[in-house]
């Protein structure tokens, strides 16, 4: 049944890079709860632009969970409470009439924040630069289905590749590490013939540029798995090591 | 040199590097606990277990040297590992809660490490690095758990190993590239019990010799 509630918002604000920051608290008042998080904050920007003051910055665009655009960490959890959704898919309904929310942006130092609750993760375009890809030959399209590929792999494959590149598993992870990205990235396409001609050369460059951005190391703290809106699994994180073990100890590839 | 410098320098190089001399360490802690077990045969058994083990001579001291090696591997590189990772989020969350991943053992294993470190240490000095001409060893180790301060210690440190391995032996396993629904949680629950049996087979032992006095 809709209700509506009346809650405070303490979030954090920012005006750039090298401005110093700090929590503001705001009410946000007759809050249906059948409205998004995302439309709950629309009605607070709206307020405060009525009032003359700055609209507070967020990054969203599909509002359906699958652009991986939106995210914030509340009440120290990425994209909320909720299991498996992203901030954009969180509910006013998982809050109660009175509820104080402490709305932060993703901290990690390869994230640095653009405004408020924006950061930057073009850190993660630079990872996939660095490998997360194959190469194809232009030409005639090539029949579709002609590599064989068992049900079970493609499943795997599939299952990595769900990831949308919202920095959830960054933010969550007590390390800063991008592991689970990463590993998702790698293992879609290492799972399939496509990907294994490159696969050495891309498990060592994606690492290797993993850590150039200073992203944390990864200490299987498992956070990352637990808040991950499209639930991609740490044994993804295994395949990356594998891969890399493979890649930086047997394989040709220097 | 540089062929295998590289990969091991890197974040996934280093947690390879902690795995492996973590493992290391599972197997010695395995071998010590069997070992100690023998306190329970009594004080001539426990004695002639140490001598046994001390007749192997050069094969105590090669193992020494290999344990050595991997403690400094495992020292420097958590210590490194844990300070990147400081670095790696300059602004803390001020609010922070967990998802449901983290446990006890795998939020404290930068401080429960530091701690076993001191504790070998104090350990070394108290029982490897003592003139044992003029007595036996289960003299030793009777007349140090006769002081409770002593075994208050080794208790606290053996709760901390036993805490350190409760993450640390899947956790390498997981490193390593060992991941897969048939065995995974059986390592998670392997890590547990290893954990309790850690924690009570050498926990109970200064309390056990504390009683025989
Ligand atoms: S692995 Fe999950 S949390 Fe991380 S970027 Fe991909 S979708 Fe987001
Ligand atoms: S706005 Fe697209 S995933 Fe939330």
């Amino acid at each position: 049944m809709t209700k509506s509630i009346n809650i405070t918002l303490k979030v954090w604000r920012q005006k750039g890079l090298h401005v110093k920051g700090g929590f503001e608290t705001y009410p946000a008042t007759d809050i249906s709860t059948d409205m998004s998080f995302l439309e709950m904050i629309d009605v607070v920007n709206e307020q405060l632009t009525l009032d003359g003051k700055d609209p507070i910055a967020f990054d969203h665009d599909c509002r359906e969970g699958i652009c991986g655009m939106c995210g914030a960490v509340i009440n120290g959890r990425s994209h909320g409470p909720e299991k498996g959704t992203t901030l954009c898919q969180l509910h006013m309904r998982h809050f109660s009439n009175g509820d104080t929310i402490v709305i932060e942006p993703w901290r990690a130092k390869a994230f640095p924040i653009v405004k408020d609750l924006v950061v930057n993760r073009s850190a993660f375009d630079q990872i996939i630069l660095a490998g997360g890809y194959i190469s194809v030959n232009t030409g005639g399209a090539p029949d579709a289905n002609s590599i064989p590929i068992a049900q079970e792999i493609a499943e795997l494959a599939m299952d990595a590749a769900a990831c949308i590149g919202c920095g959830a598993c960054v933010a969550a992870c007590p390390n800063a590490s991008a592991m689970l990205f990463t590993g998702a990235k790698i293992s879609q396409l290492a799972l399939l013939p496509q990907g294994k001609p490159e696969a050495a050369n891309r498990a060592l460059a994606m690492v290797r540029k993993m850590d150039e951005l200073c992203f944390g190391n990864c200490s299987n703290e498992r956070e990352c798995e637990a808040e991950c809106p499209k639930e991609i699994s740490i044994s993804n994180i295994a395949r990356l090591n594998r891969e890399f073990i493979e890649a930086g100890l047997v394989s040709a590839v220097k | 040199m540089n062929r295998l410098t590289n990969p091991l320098g890197t974040s996934v190089g280093k947690k390879l590097m902690m795995a492996v001399t973590g493992l290391g360490f599972c197997c010695f802690l395995t071998i010590h606990l069997v070992g100690n077990l023998t306190i329970y045969g009594g004080k001539d058994f426990f004695n002639s277990y140490v001598e046994h083990l001390h007749s192997l001579g050069p094969l105590v001291t090669l193992a020494e040297i290999g344990l050595l090696f991997f403690a400094v591997i495992h020292i420097m590189t958590g210590a490194l590992l844990f300070y990147q990772n400081l670095k790696a989020r300059p602004i803390r969350y001020s609010v922070n809660k967990r998802a449901g991943g983290r446990t006890l053992g795998s939020a404290t294993m930068p401080y429960t490490g530091f701690i076993l470190l001191l504790f070998v240490i104090f350990h070394l000095l108290n029982f490897h690095f003592v003139d044992k001409t003029q007595t036996t060893t289960f003299q030793l180790v009777s007349n140090a758990f006769a002081n409770p301060a002593y075994i208050f210690i080794y208790m606290v440190a053996v709760i901390i190993a036993a805490i350190h391995v409760s993450h640390g032996l899947w956790s390498a396993f997981q490193t390593l590239g060992a991941n897969h629904p048939k065995y995974t949680p059986f390592l998670r629950g392997l890590s547990i019990v290893f954990s309790v049996v850690v924690g009570i087979g050498f926990g109970f032992i200064p309390v056990y010799i504390s009683l025989l006095i």
